[in-house]
């Protein structure tokens, strides 16, 4: 009886398995895919595979630019966001303050805002401060938007630590801040960490934002510089295809090294209750 | 070294649960004074009263000559053991004992050399390089004393810190503490739940139950002379046996009640009362034996009957509470009558 | 209250005070004013390009114009329905897929790959990867229902009003089924596996120790997943954008996505704020009732 169970369940999970990885590979082999071939009916595996469509990126369309503000724009963010909701979930976490309830489900409460709601008004503030298509002008949303998860995710993490290791270190003299320096935040690289790695992945992939508030090729992300490929006529697929598989590259690499991490941070993001 | 003075205090919790009801204590320099009694009577949150980690909600802690009620943590200059230790795993034990004294920047040569007298001391010297991680219990037992003694504080606050060692290491670091004490001669509150522990440990024992002191005396004195029936029955192992005071056959006022610990029952050809062995427990170097009295109503008694050869299981047996081993309680208060 | 005692309360109240305000900058200048200027702003006729008009007070008439405008119901009405149809589809998936990565022993590591890798992936990129392969000429999707003659020579997914939600539900459905499947899995796995050998010695089947133990105990997993989807569902903006632009006309537009429209292409703030606040009343209206639902239901549990 087990054995038929787990048979099933193994050609369940290889299909879905299949099912999961397939676009990606296909994402790829596409990419690799010269354009003459690529709008017949193609192979599931391709039989020449050419780098035209990399080359085409790099040098007409000059992809390294959206690569950098992605880049400058995540690591911006991820600096500033991770002290802020750091310092925020260890107030939340260990100390005792009016209005903490509130605190908690306001941030809880910003996490769920649509974006597009608060588009217009931003839109228009960042006009009037000249930040419209510059890094700041996407930071400042970007930290708003990113900060509640890693306010939780530390919150929970901190939660976690004993007390009585800050209390040791407040008996032996140290002040609240001191001991937060000292003996919480080396304790606390694991969540931080993962805090940072998912503030980064959101950075990267965010869209409407920057749709919004950047105004030419100079300051795209890559993903406004991906979908704004257009080619004269047509799409250019073999070049979308390309750029795509550019800005999966990084996110891969990191789904890879910190797999384990990414993981424990979203379920503990997510049993709130 | 100094005094603590623990003033009316009482606390209570946001939430409406009483912790502390009252407490009045004078622990006089360089006494090792043990706060002791089940869990949730308060002892713990006592402790942490005097540490400053909490604070209380009226009364006051007085340090030496100041009062120390309105001071944080920092600025009591107290030092304490936590019951699982609460050693800094990012750190070498070196770093762990010298943290304080950082803190405080002290002279780095004033440091190197406490850490190395303590260290020597309790004989943790060639484990200075390592991480808490790589130490066994009774050797995290020692550095968490260590960084305390290091410090040379005005007090310190020990809580449970053996209970998590095995029982064999625990009676061994007994010893050492008694020893340390007795050696350096400092203030010492001490919390346990171990009774046995508290009376081999403390100068005086402060029974606690519910948030309140039922009793504070010398080991002994509370072993000989227990306030009220909760004392009696919580000091001392077995626990006291109690009987209605007629049933001992003692002119009492109405519903008094009369202990008599298991040690004192005699059992012999003779006797007041009559009970059947309901069950022997062989403990070694003496026999411990529940008996079932023919008065109904009454609970078990417990008596503890030397040498080899225990009356056999069922048999019925005369006992005697000898007159002078009694201690009488009111029935209702539960207050020992004079 | 002892006054001593609250100088070190106050202490830790004034320090708290001060590490938490950068995170209450950000959010009141970042979200909380913004959602408040939007409000007022949607109270407003503004149109950037009829700047001589000048920015008058109108009340709530562009929700007014918004309840008479048949783009604003098709949009309010695709929101809904793809919120409706894709939220149970991947909660479905989702908790097969986690069941599977529960019982599998080999190959952990490679399953809990895939399913990050989805969830990674910027949503642009999941939406450009689908279209390419639904699309009518080089699509891979597509190419093999021709030959098997389920669909005609000249199929376009991307014209048929109907059809053209098909891909945007697939693209979104891969993306975010894994995310919900290691939700699930971690609420199985807190599932303590005594339960289910109790059962069997009981002489329960699969099948019933599933329905009687598993999902119970799922419940609050799958209850937060599901507010989580049904948020993100609601706010659905990258993949409609990306794949359809809304097309083919208007057929596959959310309403966040009309919204965006009105507001950065026409330049109509004053409405596209009105059509935003609505998006945010939507997601409020169904956040209040999951509360009230959670709430009754938690407290009912508590017989």
């Amino acid at each position: 009886m087990r054995s038929v169970g787990s048979k099933v369940t193994g050609v369940a999970g290889a299909a879905l398995l299949t099912l999961l990885l397939f676009p990606i590979y296909w994402m790829i082999a596409s990419s690799l895919t010269p354009e003459s071939r690529l709008f017949q009916s193609p192979p599931l595996l391709p039989s020449t595979l050419s780098l035209d469509h990399y080359r085409a990126l790099f040098d007409e369309r000059d992809f390294l630019i959206p690569i950098r503000n992605s880049l400058v724009v995540a690591a911006t963010t991820t600096m500033v966001a991770l002290p802020v909701a750091a310092l925020c979930a260890y107030a939340l976490a260990r100390l005792r303050f009016r209005g903490r309830g509130v605190l908690l489900a306001l941030i809880l409460a910003v996490s769920m805002f649509p974006q597009i709601s608060i588009v217009p008004p931003l839109y228009l503030i960042l006009r009037e401060l000249r930040l419209l298509d510059t890094y700041p002008g996407l930071v400042l949303p970007y930290v708003t938007f990113s900060a509640p998860l890693a306010v939780w995710l530390l919150t929970a993490f901190f939660r976690q630590l004993s007390p009585e290791l800050e209390e040791a270190a407040m008996l032996d003299g140290a002040s609240r801040l001191r001991a937060l320096w000292d003996v919480v935040l080396p304790l606390a690289v694991p969540g931080v960490a993962t805090a940072a790695i998912l503030t980064f992945l959101y950075c990267w992939n965010e869209f409407l934002f920057a749709l919004s508030f950047t105004l030419g090729p100079e300051r795209y992300t890559v993903p406004v510089a991906v979908t704004l490929f257009r080619g004269r006529y047509q799409v250019p697929w073999g070049q979308v295809l390309a750029a795509t598989v550019v800005a999966t590259v990084p996110v891969a690499l990191l789904v890879l090294t910190c797999q384990r991490r990414i993981v424990a941070g979203l379920t503990a993001g997510a049993s709130k209750g | 070294m100094a005094a603590v003075r623990i003033e009316a205090v009482a606390k209570t919790y946001p939430n409406g649960h009483r912790a502390i009801r009252h407490v009045d204590l004078a622990i006089d320099e360089g006494e090792f004074v043990v706060l002791v009694g089940p869990s949730g009577c308060g002892k713990s949150t006592l402790l942490r009263l005097i540490a400053g980690l909490e604070t209380p909600t009226s009364g006051r802690i007085v340090i030496g000559d100041a009062d120390a009620t309105g001071l944080p943590p920092q600025a009591r200059d107290l030092a304490m053991v936590f019951q699982s230790y609460a050693l800094y795993p990012h750190m070498s034990v070196r770093d762990n004992l010298a943290y304080g004294l950082k803190v405080r920047r002290l002279d780095q040569a004033v440091v190197a050399q406490r850490v190395a007298d303590v260290a020597a001391a309790l004989d943790i010297s060639a484990l200075l390089q390592r991480r808490p991680a790589q130490l066994s219990g009774g050797q995290r037992q020692r550095v968490a004393l260590g960084r305390a003694m290091v410090r040379q504080p005005k007090a310190f606050l020990l809580d449970e810190p053996l209970s998590n060692l095995d029982p064999a290491l625990r009676a061994q670091a007994r010893a050492e503490l008694r020893r340390l004490h007795r050696r350096l001669g400092v203030t010492v509150v001490y919390v346990t739940h171990d009774q046995e522990e508290a009376m081999t440990l403390g100068g005086r024992i402060a029974v606690m139950r519910d948030g309140a002191i039922e009793q504070v005396a010398p080991p002994l004195d509370v072993y000989a002379r227990p306030a009220n029936v909760f004392v009696a029955g919580f000091i001392g192992a077995p626990a006291m046996n109690f009987v209605p005071a007629t049933l001992a056959g003692i002119d009492a006022p109405a519903g008094a009640v009369a202990g008599i610990r298991p040690q004192d029952v005699v059992l012999g050809a003779s006797g007041q009362l009559q009970a059947v062995v309901d069950l022997v427990e062989p403990r070694g170097h003496d026999h411990l034996l529940h008996l079932r009295l023919d008065a109904s109503g009454v609970p078990p008694l417990l008596a503890v009957v030397a040498g080899g050869a225990p009356p056999a299981l069922g048999a019925g047996v005369l006992l005697t509470l000898p007159r002078e081993r009694l201690h009488l309680f009111d029935g209702r208060t539960g207050t020992r009558l004079s | 209250m002892s006054g001593q005692a609250t100088a070190i309360e106050r202490e830790e109240r004034r320090l708290a005070r001060w590490l938490v305000a950068p995170a209450l900058v950000f959010i009141l200048l970042g979200s909380l004013v913004p959602i408040a200027a939007t409000a007022w702003e949607a109270l407003h006729g503004h149109d950037l390009r009829l700047p001589w008009l000048g920015r008058p007070f109108v009340g709530l008439a562009n929700f007014v114009e918004a309840i008479g405008d048949p783009r604003f119901t098709s949009a309010l009405l695709h929101t809904v329905g793809f919120a409706a149809i894709t939220v149970p589809l991947e909660l479905g998936l989702g908790l097969a897929l986690a069941l599977i990565m529960h019982t599998a022993r080999r190959g952990r590591a490679l399953i809990r790959l895939a399913a990050l890798l989805p969830w990674a992936i910027p949503t642009v990129v999941a939406a450009l990867v689908w279209r390419f392969m639904f699309d009518a000429q080089a699509g891979i999707i597509t190419a093999p229902l021709r030959t098997l003659a389920l669909v005609g020579e000249s199929f376009d997914w991307f014209v048929h009003p109907l059809a053209a939600w098909v891909p945007i539900g697939a693209a979104d459905i891969w993306k975010t089924t894994p995310f919900v499947a290691i939700l699930l899995l971690a609420g199985l796995q807190t599932i303590d596996p005594a339960l289910h050998e109790a059962a069997q010695m009981d002489g329960a089947g699969a099948v019933r120790r599933f329905g009687t133990i598993t999902l119970p105990l799922l419940r609050p997993a799958l209850v937060v997943a599901a507010a989580f989807r049904m948020l993100d569902a609601l706010r659905l903006f990258d993949v409609a954008y990306v794949m359809t632009g809304g097309g083919p006309g208007t057929a596959t537009e959310p309403l966040s996505l009309y919204a965006f429209i009105a507001l950065m292409q026409r330049l109509r703030f004053g409405y596209g704020s009105a059509l935003s606040v609505t998006v945010f009343l939507l997601t409020f209206a169904f956040a209040l009732i999951w509360v009230r639902t959670l709430g009754r239901s938690l407290v009912g549990d508590r017989t």
